[in-house]
């Protein structure tokens, strides 16, 4: 089927009450196997004759190898770069110019340049003896000076991460829409704005387990992958093999957030040891290794300014933002995928005539810096929500009415932002609107002139952000990282016994897709969801893609398996006919079955006949069989744009510094949702994980780039009893780009939430003078901040 | 994140226990729930030649009055106090504190001796029984020696333990019932160690107090006679007469250079009060 107006009117959903289709609440499918604690994960792989490898990691953030020494009895279990003959390092060229190119050698060559950074493989029957033959190796290095402060990282004289760069840019880039029509406002207000560098803390970390099949001629790598056709290739590309030669399977996978989309040093080690040795190798990576060397996100820093009238209209923004890359450019999204987000996503759903965004991604001697659920969106909502409640107090208005007298108007839409964003729906101030009722903004403020009997503060706050979904060749070819984005494929086949096998290449790790996928070709087919299978996560089953990234999965995937299933129904439709010996003009397919005027025939008959009892068929019947695989892009693939505004209410105690959460209200838009309890828990995921972001998560480091929170005691993470039971408001506005109006939503939860509470927190200090612009707001942070501000107000007085 | 390797033992009774102990030579770490431990090892922070594991000796499981106090063994679980399995002499002092200690999963297995052992500032028991003017029994091959909580504590991760020597017992004295507890902590989240610890023992019948400031980077602050934070006198309206600054000054005594993590521990102390007061 083309592509084009007629897709607007499938919000006419043809499963109708069925209960199964785009729409339904539908417990997850796989949730059968995975609470049941029957899942595979990487870990509990077994391949006989498997042995462990631990790494000898960097101890030092920044040094020149002198010398490896391994003890005479451990020759020959232990592998350096030198043993890794005719193996590439890891290379992700972005193609914005100017940007300069870093070798990651998979074991490190020269100089280490992170802690953690993998400099020896080792070898043995378990892990803790590899453990032990791990901390026999010695490491003679020669400490440079570690760059840890990113700012003074862009310093002239600074100690370089990448010598023949000469600096330690990544890459600058410099976005202006007529910034001096902002000037003259009446209303001015600058800020450094930062972001801890965080980890992203799946609760399964990476792991990989390689062996190579001779017969075959083919390496098999089984890896907690969410984009197992990239990882092929990145391997391909580092091995110098054929893609054909190397499978990627990622079996079930306990929760991504990106960390799971870059290919690691580890992935290439093994995939040549396993070569090198003829058996299977394994590589789990603990917590601390997960801290300390590899799932490091988010830290920014912004400078920046905002322009209004004094009634709170904006007039221009103004920014520096900087962004700590670390030391390596990851595969694929590059070291500058966070910088480039930053410039064109800054302004979100605000209306403004002027901009101008510097970027910087600088080079650190810290792990490379990871896409994480949000990405940049994180920071960035932080940094302009937080300045515009700044605004508001400048112009004396609630900060709510001011994102209302800024937002983008439904009548507005479709709606090009000052950076060409091109938003496709929704209604956003009506979200605000709906979140600041929820919340009751006016008892808030009617107990706020009260105040508390036991002595704390409390303060409201809002966000509203904006998250571009599921955008494809035209966004990501701007973006310029090595991998973009084309058609998304789907294969269906319907099985002789009138089940449905559905094979896509995006994965699924937490995000539920074995049941909306499920959903979506229930609605096409209307095949019972139960006999509906979805095979993921193998290179060799599986259609090509990019994989789950980005909140793109249900848009593209899900628009590939509608495309493929009607196809499908199609060439059964035209079977039935047949059968029912009708015109196939005049037969339709509904329900699951193929129905003429004179009667029906199951799509489950069809597939028999088709497969078992073809004697039954007409010579001229069409020989294309029940086996489909087609491609799908939206009309538009600019992206989805789904929306949430979040209020926080929060109790902060000055004294101790403690922030109890005692409402929040989520009120989103995620166009039509394919099955609104899967999107539920993707958002009290996300919200979970920023609350972490805006309380409690940060990877210290010391003035030699020393990471100093090496275990879950010292890096805190939320936890249930940190988590409130948050409202979830929906609105559903189509999309209408995509295949039934959906939006791409797996992201947003994570978003706002730092910047509502935020403002929440400085909402409820802001009469004591204080004011707290970084995340996250620990205790330490706020009572600092209150001391402070009493010690200002007595030199003042 | 596996141990380096160790030789492992499981005695059947405290004097076997001592005597491998005194014979062990190089470094021997005894274990008993291994919640503190167990992290250590695996992280090979530790990496003991000998592992004795106590948690057979059925003689530091017993709790009894004896002598108007409480000796607890050390293999006494925080569960067992939290659940009200031992008896008590602190008229719920104990219990609270039990209940607050990390989750669930940490106090069933966790013991009163190990936490003592183990010296983290930041644990609730070395805070809370220095207040309670509890002492630690130490037993070795060579007799049994009695020391105060607070004299037992000598730094972080640091105690009085000799080679040889293990807790065998926590003797916690009768609280009057004229004596008002107080006992507040501050955690980043729900059973992460505290950043801040107030205990507080105060007696205005007897005019006497003692209070602990803990969860500081080294041993807990312990004053003894605390009148001094009180303004020179513990009455009935000791609530009134808390000497913040004389708490702040305490800390910066103890090496706490840092204002704002001063005033946390001093609003936390504060907290302590007005709870023994309430």
């Amino acid at each position: 089927m083309k592509e084009g107006a007629e897709l607007r009117n499938e919000r006419e959903f043809p499963s109708g009450k069925s209960g199964q289709g785009v729409g339904a609440r539908l417990p997850r499918k796989e949730d059968d196997r995975l609470m049941r604690g029957r899942g595979l994960y990487v870990g509990d792989v077994r391949l006989a004759g498997l042995q462990d490898v631990a790494f000898v990691r960097s101890p030092l953030a920044h040094a020149r190898i002198r010398g490896i020494h391994v003890p005479e009895r451990h020759r020959g279990s232990v592998f350096t770069a030198a043993d890794l003959v005719g193996i590439k390092p890891i290379r992700a060229i972005s193609g914005l110019p100017g940007f300069k190119i870093s070798e990651q050698p998979v074991l490190a060559t020269g100089k280490v340049r992170q802690v953690g950074e993998l400099v020896a493989m080792c070898l043995a029957p378990t892990r803790a003896e590899a453990e032990d033959i791990a901390a026999s190796v010695t490491l003679d290095l020669e400490e440079l000076p570690a760059i840890y402060d990113m700012l003074k990282a862009r310093e002239p004289g600074s100690a370089l991460v990448h010598e023949h760069w000469g600096d330690n840019v990544f890459l600058e880039t410099n976005y202006e829409v007529d910034i001096s029509a902002a000037l003259d406002a009446p209303i001015k207000v600058t800020r450094e704005i930062s972001t801890a560098r965080q980890c992203m803390s799946p609760l399964e970390g990476r792991g990989v387990v390689a062996t190579f099949d001779k017969r075959l001629d083919q390496l098999t790598l089984h890896s907690a992958a969410q984009m197992p056709h990239i990882t092929r290739s990145g391997l391909a590309e580092c091995l110098g093999m054929e893609e054909g030669q190397i499978r990627v399977i990622s079996p079930d996978v306990g929760g991504g957030f990106g960390h799971k989309g870059i290919l690691l040093p580890e992935e290439v080690c093994l995939s040549w040891l396993t070569m090198q040795r003829g058996h299977p190798v394994r590589w789990i990576e603990d917590r601390r290794e997960h801290l300390v060397a590899s799932s490091n996100c988010r830290e920014h820093h912004y400078k920046i300014t905002v322009y209004a009238d004094s009634d709170g209209t904006l007039r221009g923004i103004d920014c520096e933002a900087t962004v700590d890359s670390g030391a390596y450019s990851s595969y694929p999204f590059s070291a500058c995928l966070e910088a480039a987000q930053v410039a064109s996503i800054l302004p979100g759903p605000y209306k403004m005539p002027a901009y101008r965004c510097r970027t910087f991604s600088v080079a650190t001697n810290k792990c490379p810096i990871l896409p994480y659920r949000g990405v940049a969106r994180t920071g960035v909502c932080f940094a302009l929500e937080l300045m515009l409640d700044l605004v508001a107090a400048e112009a004396g208005l609630e900060p709510g009415e001011v994102r209302l007298r800024n937002l983008v108007r439904p009548e507005q839409m479709p709606f090009d932002n000052i950076t060409k964003k091109h938003f496709d729906s929704g209604d956003y101030p009506e979200a605000m609107r709906r979140a600041l009722a929820q919340i009751d903004i006016d008892s808030i403020r009617g107990r706020q002139r009260k105040g508390e009997a036991d002595g704390r503060r409390i303060g409201v706050g809002v966000s509203i952000y904006c998250e571009q979904a599921a955008h494809g060749t035209s966004v990501y070819s701007g973006w310029g990282i090595p991998m973009v984005p084309g058609h998304e494929q789907a294969s269906a086949r319907l099985t002789p016994d009138g089940g449905l096998e559905l094979r896509v290449g995006v994965h699924s790790h937490g995000q539920g897709m074995e049941t909306t996928l499920a959903q979506v070709a229930h609605e096409i087919l209307g095949v019972d969801v139960a006999k509906i299978r979805i095979i993921l996560g193998d290179t060799a089953m599986t259609p090509y893609s990019t994989g789950t990234w980005g909140s793109r999965s249900m848009v593209m995937a899900g628009g590939a398996v509608a495309t493929a299933c009607r196809e499908l129904g199609e060439r059964a439709r035209r079977i039935g006919a047949k059968l029912l010996q009708h015109d196939p003009a005049s037969v339709v397919l509904q329900n699951g079955e193929v129905r003429g005027v004179n009667g029906s025939v199951s799509l489950k008959a069809i597939a028999h006949t088709w497969y078992r009892r073809p004697q039954d068929l007409p010579a001229d019947v069409d020989p294309g069989g029940l086996e489909v695989t087609q491609g799908y892009k939206p009309v538009r693939d600019s992206g989805t744009f789904s929306y949430a505004a979040h209020a926080a209410v929060v109790a902060v105690d000055p004294d101790l510094g403690e922030v109890e959460i005692l409402d929040y209200v989520i009120v989103e838009d995620g166009g039509v949702l394919v099955n609104p309890l899967v999107v539920d828990g993707q958002i009290y995921g996300g919200l979970a994980q920023g609350i972490g972001t805006a309380l409690y998560e940060e990877m210290p480091f010391d003035a030699s780039s020393q990471p100093l929170a090496t275990t879950l005691a010292d890096y805190l993470l939320p936890g249930p009893t940190e988590v409130p039971a948050a409202r979830l408001d929906h609105m559903e506005t189509p999309s209408p780009y995509t295949q039934f109006g959906v939006k791409g939503i797996g992201e947003g939860g994570a978003i706002a939430p730092p910047a509502a509470i935020a403002n929440a927190v400085n909402d409820a200090l802001r009469p004591l003078g204080v004011e707290l612009m970084q995340s996250p707001i620990t205790p330490h942070r706020i009572v600092a901040a209150v001391l402070a501000a009493r010690a200002a107000e007595r030199s003042a007085a | 994140m596996k141990p380096a390797p160790f030789a492992y033992e499981r005695p059947r009774d405290l004097d076997a226990a001592l005597s491998m102990l005194a014979a062990s030579s190089g470094s021997t770490k005894i274990i008993a729930g291994g919640q503190s431990l167990g992290p250590m090892l695996n992280l090979r922070l530790v990496q003991p030649e000998l592992i004795i594991d106590i948690s057979g000796l059925a003689e530091l499981k017993r709790a009894e009055i004896s002598g108007g106090e409480l000796v607890l063994g050390a293999l006494v679980t925080h569960a067992d106090i939290e659940d009200g399995r031992t008896a008590d002499v602190t008229r719920g002092a104990m219990r609270d504190v039990a209940a607050n200690i990390a989750y669930r999963a940490v106090r069933n297995r966790g013991t009163i001796g190990g936490s003592l052992s183990h010296a983290d500032p930041a644990a609730d028991w070395i805070s809370s029984l220095a207040a309670l003017g509890a002492r630690v029994t130490l037993r070795s091959l060579a007799g049994a020696r009695t020391l105060a909580v607070e004299a037992f504590v000598v730094g972080a991760l640091e105690s009085a333990l000799h080679a040889g020597e293990i807790v065998e017992a926590v003797r916690v004295p009768a609280r009057s019932a004229s004596a008002h507890w107080g006992y507040a902590k501050s955690c980043r989240k729900t059973g992460e160690f505290a950043h801040a610890i107030g205990a507080v023992l105060i007696d205005p019948a007897a005019a006497s107090a003692r209070v602990v400031i803990g969860a500081i980077d080294t041993a807990p602050v312990v004053v003894t006679n605390a009148a001094e934070l009180f303004g020179g006198r513990i009455a009935a309206d000791y609530k009134q007469r808390f000497e913040p600054r004389v708490a702040d000054a305490l800390l910066a005594k103890a090496g706490i250079d840092d204002a704002a993590q001063r005033h946390i521990h001093v609003s936390v102390l504060k907290r302590a009060v007005l709870e023994a007061a309430a």
